[in-house]
């Protein structure tokens, strides 16, 4: 994944809370075996409405998106992530998240921003009062700000995430360096396996 | 002074290969697989060089989008042929065990890991579908993850995990006759809200629970994501090592009394304490029905439907008033006077031989009201040759009901069975969010006893209103 330091950009505030992965991608958009296209399927139920807020020409060319509480709840699908990240946005703004969306944008490189409900508020708020606004989300020093309104928060991140942010890592080779450990695991585990219990065309033997 | 551990400590503990810093290594004792949420990650593999640390400790089956039609029909979205397709090459390719759709061992993934005996105590199990808790019900630490995480565990058989707080969920008493496992399921979720167990791996303890078979602890674990929740859990008793014994996967004869008092092991210990406690009485739920586009908006069958006007939370409010918009509900409408299109029994929450007979002792004798469209699907085709054999089939053909191929089918309506816009569902799934069941469709989450009863009565029913 890409190194990410700083998000800058525009954002875009969706006032509903309880945004589940069914409504960021239906499942319809679940059957195809590629990770790209994704983009077109966001909120695909609500984009008939001319009234939704990513129809409104304000907010066009987003990069952050700033949502009511408990975002990503419900199923474990990646491809909201991919949809959320190919559409344009890079950063998410809540009081809180879907524990498995969480885990899923830190592997993508989707930065994750929690702050109060209050904060959230204000900031939508002042989002609402001029669309144009820049917003800043800074990973490394964990601060969100709107320079123009003099808006600024600390927010946390848990350390690893920040540094796999800041420094693009790929976990699977990380976890490759640790061969040693989980072989030496492996040999102590007591754990049946399947070995022996299915033949070659998946029959009980 | 040393303290005892719980169930999860006790699990979490026996994976951990190292544990720098706050993240956890954690090995991954059996990873399941199916077609929707596995082909980028398979993809990834090869597109690095990379193969399958451990083919033996995974297992695939077809059950997201599978046609619940007659086998011999070919699957005619071609979009979902070829991803049935590419599961089974890549199966094939890496060295893993699938099912395809047909196999006489294919259904939805927490369907068959049980049935089969793959599903184990004390182990740990992860699944690219956020429904893996049901696994919990098995004393496993069981949990949903992402296709970037289902790269990582057939890289690597591990994953690099934050360990989650741990709950008490416990219901004190005896549910009262006629309450199932769902409408406890639907108790809990309605307790804690959508995001109550956020952070949390659940324990679900007390009587009520101990009461309930294995398939209906399945239930109960199967919703803990629907809190929020990573992971739900069950202690191992006599129930848990009777439902193993004799199943296909598991140890035989004296092996399996040796594997059986391991298994016993998994319970949490007396003096083991929780970061959080939640207390429930059982006597206190009733048959519930959701009447919203959230699974904690539920009601009493005998309620009616709420109003915004009783919220105090602006928020709760708002999403009130959306949630009734889109669901075409007044409030004060009694539940059992709404009329309903549907009736959807299956789903990994509520597809197994019990819940068959439930619904079934319903539909006998009875005929499904007219103008209703009422589907069995059940959840294995272990589960269907089961209910086969005992007669269920056909009680259910006779009261009119369509009895139809494995798979995980309306729940999430990415085959064919899907709701059109404004059908209104009376469904054994997991989420009535909005469109799950197909685009502008209204869901409402029941117990199969409930499904079966206002199937026949064309509107939400209470099975004793058929006696």
């Amino acid at each position: 994944m890409k190194p990410v330091r700083v998000v800058e950009g525009r954002a875009v505030p969706l006032e509903r809370s309880d945004v589940d992965t069914d409504q960021i991608i239906p499942s319809d958009w679940l059957k195809r075996v590629e990770r790209t296209g994704f983009g077109r399927g966001l909120f695909s139920e609500w984009r008939d409405d001319p009234g939704f807020v990513l129809n409104r020409p304000n907010f066009v060319g987003a990069s952050i998106l700033i949502a009511g509480p408990r975002f990503g709840i419900g199923s474990s699908r990646e491809h909201a992530v991919w949809a959320l990240m190919d559409y344009g946005f890079e950063a998410i703004i809540a009081p809180s998240f879907g524990d498995i969306f969480v885990n899923n944008s830190s592997k993508q490189g989707l930065v994750i921003v929690v702050l109060t409900l209050t904060d959230v508020e204000e900031l939508m708020a002042l989002i609402n009062a001029d669309p144009t606004q820049l917003v800043v989300v800074d990973v490394d020093q964990q601060r969100v700000e709107v320079p123009e309104a003099g808006f600024q928060r600390h927010f946390e991140i848990d350390p690893m995430t920040r540094e796999r942010l800041l420094n693009g890592w790929d976990d699977i080779s990380l976890t490759l360096l640790r061969e040693s450990a989980i072989a030496d695991f492996e040999s102590t585990e007591e754990a049946p396996s399947l070995k022996g219990i299915f033949d070659d065309a998946g029959h009980v033997r | 002074m040393p303290t005892g551990r719980t169930l999860f400590e006790k699990i979490w503990e026996d994976h951990v290969i190292e544990s720098p810093g706050e993240q956890t290594l954690l090995y991954i004792d059996l990873h399941l697989v199916h077609e929707v949420t596995s082909p980028q990650a398979f993809e990834s593999l090869r597109l690095n060089g990379r193969g399958v640390r451990r083919p033996e400790r995974t297992l695939a089956t077809a059950d997201h989008n599978v046609p619940t039609d007659p086998i011999s029909t070919p699957v005619s979205d071609p979009v979902s042929r070829r991803q049935l397709e590419a599961l089974e090459e890549n199966c094939e390719e890496f060295g893993i065990t699938v099912f395809p759709r047909g196999h006489e061992n294919q259904g939805i993934v927490h369907v068959i890991g049980p049935e089969l005996g793959v599903t184990q105590p004390g182990m740990t199990i992860v699944c690219g579908d956020s429904h893996t808790s049901t696994h919990g019900a098995f004393g496993a630490l069981a949990f949903g993850i992402g296709t970037s995480e289902v790269e990582h565990v057939l890289a690597t058989q591990t994953l690099p995990q934050q360990k989650a707080k741990s709950m008490a969920v416990t219901l004190e008493g005896s549910v009262r006759p006629g309450v199932s496992a769902k409408d406890i399921a639907l108790a809990i979720v309605s307790t804690l809200g959508t995001g109550g167990g956020a952070g949390h791996v659940i324990e679900y303890r007390g009587d009520a629970i101990r009461d309930l078979s294995m398939e209906g602890r399945m239930t109960v674990c199967n919703m803990s994501i629907e809190a929020g929740a990573r992971a739900g859990l069950v202690a191992v008793d006599d129930t848990t090592i009777e439902y193993l014994r004799s199943r296909p996967s598991v140890p035989k004869g004296d092996e399996f009394e040796t594997a059986a008092a391991r298994w016993r092991t998994f319970v949490s210990d007396e003096d083991a304490t929780f970061e959080t406690e939640i207390l429930l009485r059982a006597e206190d739920i009733v048959p519930s029905i959701t009447w919203g586009t959230n699974p904690a908006q539920v009601v009493s069958l005998d309620g009616v439907i709420p109003s915004p006007d009783e919220m105090d939370d602006p928020d709760e409010k708002a999403t009130t008033e959306r949630s009734l918009a889109y669901m075409g509900l007044t409030p004060g409408t009694p539940v059992r006077s709404i009329p309903i299109d549907v009736v959807f029994i299956g789903s990994c929450t509520n597809s197994r031989i019990e819940d068959l007979r439930a619904a079934a002792s319903l539909a006998q004798g009875r005929q499904v009201a007219e103008g209703v469209r009422a589907l069995v699907v059940p959840g294995s085709h272990r589960v269907k040759r089961q209910a086969e054999a005992e007669g269920l089939d056909q009680v259910f053909l006779d009261a009119g009901f369509e009895w139809r191929e494995p798979g995980c089918s309306m729940c999430l309506g990415m085959n064919p069975d899907q709701l059109g816009a404004e059908m209104r569902c009376a469904s054994t799934s997991n989420r009535n969010f909005e469109g799950r069941q197909g685009r502008g469709g209204r869901t409402h989450l029941v117990s199969p006893a409930v499904a079966a009863a206002s199937a026949v009565m064309g509107r939400f029913a209470s099975p004793e209103e058929l006696s």
